[in-house]
């Protein structure tokens, strides 16, 4: 299992500077990958922005969506998004897509929220075949296709977020992988567990990549749980019990380590809960 | 803390006293709307785990209610005139009036105010008290005014019962399984105190109504099943207590607070009573709100978070394991006319808490039993007396046609997409070699195209050419030499799922239309909006149940020990028998016996041709989980009349006829379990399950609770003999 670290864009303090130093020094670290979230009614930066500019600064580290509300977005603008990072990365950028859980957000920015796990579907369809056309472009007419395309032969990794039968289907039918919302290694295993048997049932061939993600506060715990009962706090009761599950310790996320590669994770990204640039060398410290 | 509690049962009643308990200067009063000695329900189930607990947290509770449980560590089932005790299951019950009298002098004697005969309105009874706790019950008033809040959700069960009680004084816990020419009647019976047992008789809708249960008074039915149970009861009562016939309502709540109002017991949370758990979970609530209070005793909000993150899990966990056992008890009737033991065996692991492995470690003796009479039904011979070594259950072979599987394990191949113009090459000998050596009982090659315009990506393998049969002949006769496995050919046409990409990068991606071929359907509808409109199956000159048979042939010449007839996944024959994908009104499509016209030549075709004695099996959905599709029911009678055609093994899977619009399962363990027992036992055919199935365990028990014949194996993390992986 790899181990990789979330980019602050959306803890108070993570203005534009520390979002580049930040991204910089994970690239230096033992971490495989940064990760980034999604939110539009919040105090947060865009995701796909924040990797773009941590793609300028990195050279080696995986940059990965964890996710991206999929029907927020126009999927042309989305497919040729991503494959503008993934060309700016050489070939860094792996793409996890899900309906997100706020109406908020889609009102704001005027989506529809019913029939959203249909669009998604119709969106992940689409994003490879835009990409494929990039790539097949040579024998099209310059005008029929949408460029640029991805570095990476398949495309961006695709990964499918959510909990229901139907995301479980929809990673198993369009995507390469699953990735997890956050939880105790009991509840990752179970979302594993479901995911593979959805690709197996599917008749897909091999086996789906399988990301995992935990928040973490080693400094300030009390920040870091201050911050996820605000930012969770549109989950009403259900926000503490996030907090709860904060990783404060190196035991805990030793322990959050060993449950989720028990599991079958492949990745496992640590979200910063603090915007904190010490928080890098603690983490790796822990799994370096 | 001032607290107020609504309800004094035995979840109020013990939260009160441990409240108090905890801190003197808690001011607790409890409402009840009945008296101190009303109850209803006679005895109840208290289980051994959670008493252990009352002793660490209540000593003197502990104590007083330890000296009024009835113990026993076994349990009887009655059927077909015998007895069958099986032991290991520690369990005891005490009467509910008992009960209530000890936790309610215990809280008395803490300084719990008790007011009895008071109804509570809702929440506002107690409105100057900083925590209200609602604990009166399913019909919880509190819940109910706080509903949106709580997102309360009930499901109500099919089955209708009654909760009597009676003077005969069972051993143990007993089942009684009559069958009566109303149909099924199962009694629910333990023993609670000296002299008195708990008599639940639970039946079908159906049956209820049949017997004339709908139209009679109390005192009617009462006497309806003191006669129709007179030789379980031996001359002794059956006695009513309002015990009408009710049909159980499981209750959920996404949350069990709200401000300062908290939900315990079955006001929060209902799970069957055929596990024997409401009184269980609901002193386990009081134990850990009691807690979570005393810990965050300032924060309200803090100990509700605390209080549902330990409970809610092992909550749901029951509340599903008693909907699975509230289903089997629904649905039992498909299961009379099993052998005793293998009866016995399928009750005991109905809930999928206790699997063989589990039931072993209580139970060996009856374990050992079922061994040995599945052995001996397996093999044909006579079941001995004397006690024997007997193999696990998925170690029986299994004799269809004229063939014998050594095992009970099936491991399923997964589309390669890399073969080349239909023949077979070096990676699925691979992947065949490895399935094979590690000792499956069967496996089935990936979908194998009976005709190039049947086959699903351009890479599919097929059967439909010369080439193909001497290249699977060659891959075979490698295999032979490596164990007594057999092997399937899954044949298939995929209908309008044709001329796709390869499924690697994801399903039902069309070919450019200059790659692709033209697709066949019943009707023209794509599968996809992207996917191509096929043509019309049936006016078409291309002979499809030609190609079917041709294919059956060549799989018996290359070799094949065993064919399979897909009718599966949104395929051609799948997409003839679903509603959903076949709109025709002539010849072949409208009520499900024309539409089975054309998937039933097709068979007939390949049985011609099909040595007689291998097996043939059909892939077959059974359900397209949408509401204008087939249903469960509509399987079992396609597969019933598949039997009749010669097949002897049914597949049985559910699901994508269509790509979208039906609802997804939800992937948890052995999710098309339930669906292979009801074709199996309802069709009367051999069936083959998978899904989620990943240890040898599960193969055993659903091997020998006869919920099917054969099991796949999910490759899983456990074995893959392709472990491709694109992560770097």
């Amino acid at each position: 299992m790899h181990i990789g670290i979330g980019l602050p864009t959306s803890t108070p303090g993570g203005d534009g500077s520390l979002l580049t130093d930040w991204a910089r020094r994970a690239d230096e670290g033992p971490f495989s990958s940064l990760g980034v979230i999604d939110r539009i009614v919040y105090r947060s930066h865009d995701p796909l922005t924040s990797l773009a500019a941590a793609a300028a600064v990195t050279r080696r580290i995986r940059l990965c969506t964890m996710i991206v509300i999929g029907p927020l977005r126009n999927t042309t603008l989305l497919a040729k998004q991503a494959a503008s990072i993934d060309q700016l990365s050489g070939g860094r950028l792996t793409l996890g897509l899900s309906i997100g859980a706020r109406r908020e957000d889609y009102d704001a920015v005027g989506a529809r929220w019913s029939r959203r796990g249909h669009h998604l579907s119709q969106q992940l369809a689409e994003l490879r075949d835009i990409w494929e056309t990039a790539r097949s472009a040579d024998d099209q007419p310059r005008d029929s296709h949408i460029g640029p395309a991805p570095a990476q032969p398949d495309g961006p990794e695709l990964l499918v977020g959510g909990l229901s039968g139907a995301s479980f289907l929809r990673a198993a039918r369009y995507a390469d992988g699953y990735v997890h919302g956050g939880g105790p290694p009991r509840a990752f295993a179970g979302a594993a567990n479901r995911a593979r048997a959805a690709w197996l049932d599917a008749g897909r061939p091999g086996e789906p990549v399988l990301w995992g993600q935990s928040y973490f506060a080693l400094g300030d715990a009390a920040a870091g749980e201050a911050y996820m009962r605000d930012y969770y706090g549109f989950a009403g009761a259900f926000a503490e019990k996030i907090a709860a599950g904060l990783l404060t310790s190196p035991t805990a996320i030793r322990e959050q380590i060993r449950g989720y590669e028990e599991g079958g994770c492949h990745e496992l990204v640590l979200l910063p809960a603090t915007s904190d640039p010490a928080e890098l060398d603690r983490l790796a410290d822990i799994v370096g | 803390m001032r607290v107020g509690i609504i309800g004094g049962g035995p979840a109020g009643l013990y939260l009160a006293t441990l409240l108090a308990r905890a801190d003197p200067t808690h001011e607790v009063t409890v409402v009840e709307r009945n008296s101190p000695d009303a109850t209803f329900g006679w005895g109840v189930v208290f289980s051994e785990e959670t008493l252990a607990e009352l002793r660490d947290v209540d000593h003197e509770t502990f104590v007083a209610l330890d000296d009024l449980l009835v113990r026993w560590q076994a349990l009887d089932i009655r059927y077909r005139g015998q007895t069958i005790r099986s032991r290991g299951h520690g369990f005891s019950a005490i009467s509910r009036v008992q009960l209530l009298g000890t936790l309610q002098e215990r809280a008395r004697s803490l300084g719990v105010r008790l007011r009895f005969e008071h109804e509570a309105a809702g929440p506002e009874t107690f409105a100057d008290r900083d925590l209200v706790v609602g604990a009166d019950g399913i019909a919880s008033t509190v819940r109910t005014r706080l509903q949106d809040a709580f997102g309360t959700s009930f499901q109500p069960h099919a089955s209708r019962y009654a909760w009597f009680g009676t003077d005969l004084l069972f051993d143990v816990f007993t089942f009684i399984f009559e069958e009566t020419p109303h149909g099924l009647f199962t009694v629910h019976g333990y023993p609670f105190d000296g002299g008195t047992s708990t008599f639940i008789v639970e039946v079908s809708r159906d049956t209820w109504q049949r017997a004339g249960l709908d139209r009679m008074s109390e005192e009617e039915s009462l006497q309806f099943c003191q006669t129709l149970f007179a030789d379980h009861l031996g001359g002794h009562k059956l006695m009513s207590n309002r015990s009408v016939w009710t049909r159980f309502v499981t209750v959920r709540n996404r949350t069990w607070h709200h401000r300062n109002v908290v939900l315990v017991g079955d006001a929060a949370h209902t799970a069957h009573f055929s596990i024997g758990s409401g009184t269980k979970l609901a002193m386990e609530d009081a134990i850990a709100l009691a807690r979570a209070l005393t810990e965050s005793p300032h924060d309200l909000e803090a100990a509700f978070t605390h209080y549902e993150l330990d409970r809610q899990i092992p909550v749901e966990r029951f509340q599903d394991a008693a909907a699975d056992s509230a289903r089997y008890f629904e649905h039992v009737g498909r299961h009379v006319g099993f052998a005793p033991d293998q009866f016995a065996f399928n009750l005991l692991t109905r809930s999928g808490r206790i699997t063989r492995l589990g039931l072993e470690l209580r139970d060996p003796a009856i374990v050992n039993r079922v061994d040995r009479w599945h052995q001996a039904h397996a093999t044909g011979r006579a079941l001995t007396a004397e006690p024997l070594v007997a193999a696990a259950p998925r170690h029986a072979p299994l004799t269809l046609a004229g063939v014998t599987l050594p095992n009970r394990v099936v491991l399923s191949l997964a589309a390669t997409d890399v073969a080349q113009e239909g023949a077979p090459g070096r990676p699925h000998e691979t992947s065949l070699l490895a399935a094979v050596t590690a000792g499956a009982g069967l496996v089935v090659t990936e979908p194998l195209a009976v005709s190039a315009h049947g086959r699903v990506t351009s890479g599919s393998a097929g059967l439909y050419h010369e080439a193909h049969v001497e290249a699977w002949h060659t891959i075979l006769a490698r295999l032979r030499s490596e164990g007594d496995t057999l092997v399937a050919a899954r044949s298939g046409h995929a209908g309008r799922r044709g001329a796709t990409r390869p499924r690697r990068l994801g399903l039902d991606r069309p070919l450019p239309p200059k790659e692709a071929w033209p697709l066949l359907a019943p009707s023209p509808l794509p599968y996809t909006p992207r996917a191509q409109v096929p043509r019309d199956l049936f006016e078409r000159d291309d002979d499809v149940v030609g190609d079917f048979a041709a294919a059956a042939a060549h799989a018996a010449a290359a070799g094949f020990d065993l064919l399979v007839v897909d009718m599966s996944d949104g395929y051609l024959l799948a997409s003839v028998l679903s509603p959903l994908t076949n709109r025709r009104d002539d010849l072949w499509g409208g009520p499900l016996d024309v539409r089975l016209r054309y998937p039933l030549r097709v068979l007939d075709a390949v049985r011609a041709v099909w040595p007689r004695e291998r097996p043939l099996a059909v892939r077959l959905n059974v359900d397209d989980r949408h509401p204008d599709g087939l249903a469960p029911e509509d399987g079992v009678a396609i597969a019933r009349i598949l039997r009749e055609h010669g097949c002897h093994l049914v597949d049985v899977v559910a699901g994508h006829t269509v790509a979208d619009g039906a609802t997804a399962p939800d992937y948890r363990r052995q999710f098309l379990v339930g669906l292979s027992d009801r074709v199996r036992n309802e069709a009367g055919v051999a069936t083959v399950t998978s899904g989620a199935i990943t240890t040898f365990d599960e193969v055993d028990t659903i091997v020998a609770a006869g919920r099917a014949d054969l099991v796949v194996l999910d490759p899983g993390r456990h074995y893959l003999p392709d472990r491709t992986r694109r992560r770097p």
